[in-house]
């Protein structure tokens, strides 16, 4: 597998091979002065503050995909995070003093543990795995991303869903005096998404904390956000502040806004066009002034892992 | 040549000498032009407004050469679409025109502008004689048909083109006011 190194890190944001153990050590002796019998493997997510910081145990995931992955820059400057701005290079221009930590996650409706968390204990219980996934947006263009993140399905487990629970909805921050852009009213804020259970419980969907082992950027949604790799981007919610059990189908903020155009699935089909543009082809980012367009995937081509959740759903109605 | 500049930046952009055109070349290269192109046809249609408030009338020298400017940066934003970003598959170019309806616009938008810059000479203006000031007419349309374009690609901000149909609207709507007085 090829891992290309991000290009933009300066030498002094780089822990030292020799702090980084010197952390860790540190870390575990805290837990063995204080009486804890932690094994290293209950220490796995450990999310450390400020820009850049590197992540440690970091477990490589089998559903990572092989293809070349962008590099940082391109990341990190180019995509949608409306809560800072509606153009594509604004979430990098305008997140740069956003301060994600501290940070809490409401959790609430039909599970048996809910609550309020810190961002720390919230994300303590699971491992950090790197999870190599093919980004698509709704626009058609596409990259290849190495998120760090826990996985969703033992997030949702962790908290015991009832049977009443067929739904989990998320809801990004809403303070504009920390995100310029929900000063305008560009959506119907705060943003919103879901997923069915069945989806939330997929092995494939992450809450991503990372990206390339270091702590995710603001602008990709710090200190935690949701990767769903075969649905349109929109449905990657940045900046999640409430998880939500419900019964019923919740709201999502694109499709409010124009339901016509974006649904709730929003899973990545070919062969259902946006109203205004074609979905058939998609632009990698990263290819170069004359590279042609790739075909797109179904699923973005993780039909295996998906295609059996829409078993006898009519994809060109439910899009 | 000043006119030229925006230009020139694409191409030295592309070699980052002067900037960047970030992470998603193509589509930057497009958006540029675009914007030009619809800058150039509100400066354009400026001309007339601007020497009736002023009495500047060394202006008008200047109309056929924004005119044909406009032209210049509808075709590069065309002949991007159509190369860079759809790789001259002609499928999929036809595609888009017949079905998505904001290309069809912008496509609409090409022809005229391309049958306004092909009667521009002064030979062309004496051949079509009246028949030229008519077909010259189609510039405001241009104007409608650019802004509309433009309005219906965004996918939900449409700030800058409410701003580009605000502009338009005062260009055209002086237009109309003073026939509206002269008739009185």
């Amino acid at each position: 597998m090829l891992i290309k190194k991000p290009t933009d890190i300066r030498p002094s944001e780089i822990t030292s091979e020799q702090n980084y153990l010197n952390r860790r050590d540190f870390i575990r002796a805290g837990a063995i002065v204080g009486g804890s019998v932690l094994a290293p493997a209950a220490i796995s997510a450990v999310v450390p503050k400020g820009h850049g910081a590197r992540l440690g145990d970091i477990r490589r995931s089998k559903f990572s995909t092989d293809e070349a992955s962008n590099s940082f820059e391109d990341i990190s400057t180019y995509n949608n995070y409306y809560e800072f701005g509606t153009g594509k290079a604004d979430p990098h221009e305008n997140a740069q003093d956003f301060e994600p930590r501290p940070w809490t996650i409401s959790v609430e409706g039909h599970a048996e543990k809910t609550g309020t968390f810190d961002f720390e204990d919230f994300v303590r219980p699971f491992d950090l795995e790197e999870r190599i996934y093919r980004m698509r947006c709704v626009e058609a263009w596409s990259m290849v991303i190495p998120w760090v993140g826990i996985s969703l399905a033992e997030v949702v487990k962790h908290f015991n869903p009832t049977s009443k629970a067929k739904y989990v909805a998320f809801e990004t921050l809403n303070d504009p005096s920390r995100m310029p852009g929900l000063r305008r009213r560009s959506l119907d804020w705060p943003y919103r998404e879901g997923l069915t259970i069945a989806e939330a419980t997929n092995p494939l969907p992450i809450l991503a904390v990372g990206l390339y082992d270091q702590v995710l950027p603001n602008q990709n949604g710090a200190p935690i956000r949701l990767v769903v790799p075969w649905k349109y981007g929109f449905k990657g919610i940045k900046g999640i502040v409430r998880m939500r059990f419900t019964e019923q189908r919740p709201d999502t903020s694109w499709n409010m806004a124009q339901a016509r155009e974006y649904g709730f699935y929003a899973n990545v089909n070919p062969e259902v066009d946006h109203p205004r543009w074609s979905q058939a082809r998609e632009r990698r980012i990263g290819s170069g002034l004359f590279a042609s367009k790739q075909p797109t995937l179904m699923f973005n081509g993780y039909g295996d892992q998906v295609a059996h959740l829409y078993k006898g759903l009519d994809l060109r109605r439910n899009y | 040549m000043i006119c030229l500049v925006p230009a020139l930046l694409v191409v030295t952009d592309a070699f980052e000498l002067t900037g960047r055109l970030g992470a998603n070349p193509v589509e930057e290269i497009q958006d540029r032009f675009g914007i030009w192109a619809l800058r150039f046809i509100m400066i354009t249609l400026a001309v007339t407004p601007l020497r009736r408030l002023t009495g500047w009338n060394w202006l008008a020298r200047f109309r056929r050469m924004f005119g044909l400017f406009t032209f210049f940066y509808v075709l590069m934003h065309f002949l991007t679409w159509l190369i860079l970003d759809q790789g001259i598959l002609l499928s999929a170019i036809l595609e888009d025109i017949v079905e998505r309806p904001f290309i069809t616009i912008g496509f609409a938008a090409l022809l005229l502008l391309t049958a306004l810059a092909a009667t521009s000479t002064n030979g062309m203006r004496r051949r079509l004689g009246r028949r030229w000031q008519t077909l010259h007419n189609a510039t405001y349309l241009i104007g409608l048909l650019g802004v509309w374009h433009y309005w219906w690609q965004v996918k939900k901000d449409i700030t800058e083109p409410l701003n580009y149909a605000l502009i338009l609207a005062v260009l055209l709507g002086a237009r109309i006011w003073w026939r509206w007085r002269r008739r009185k």
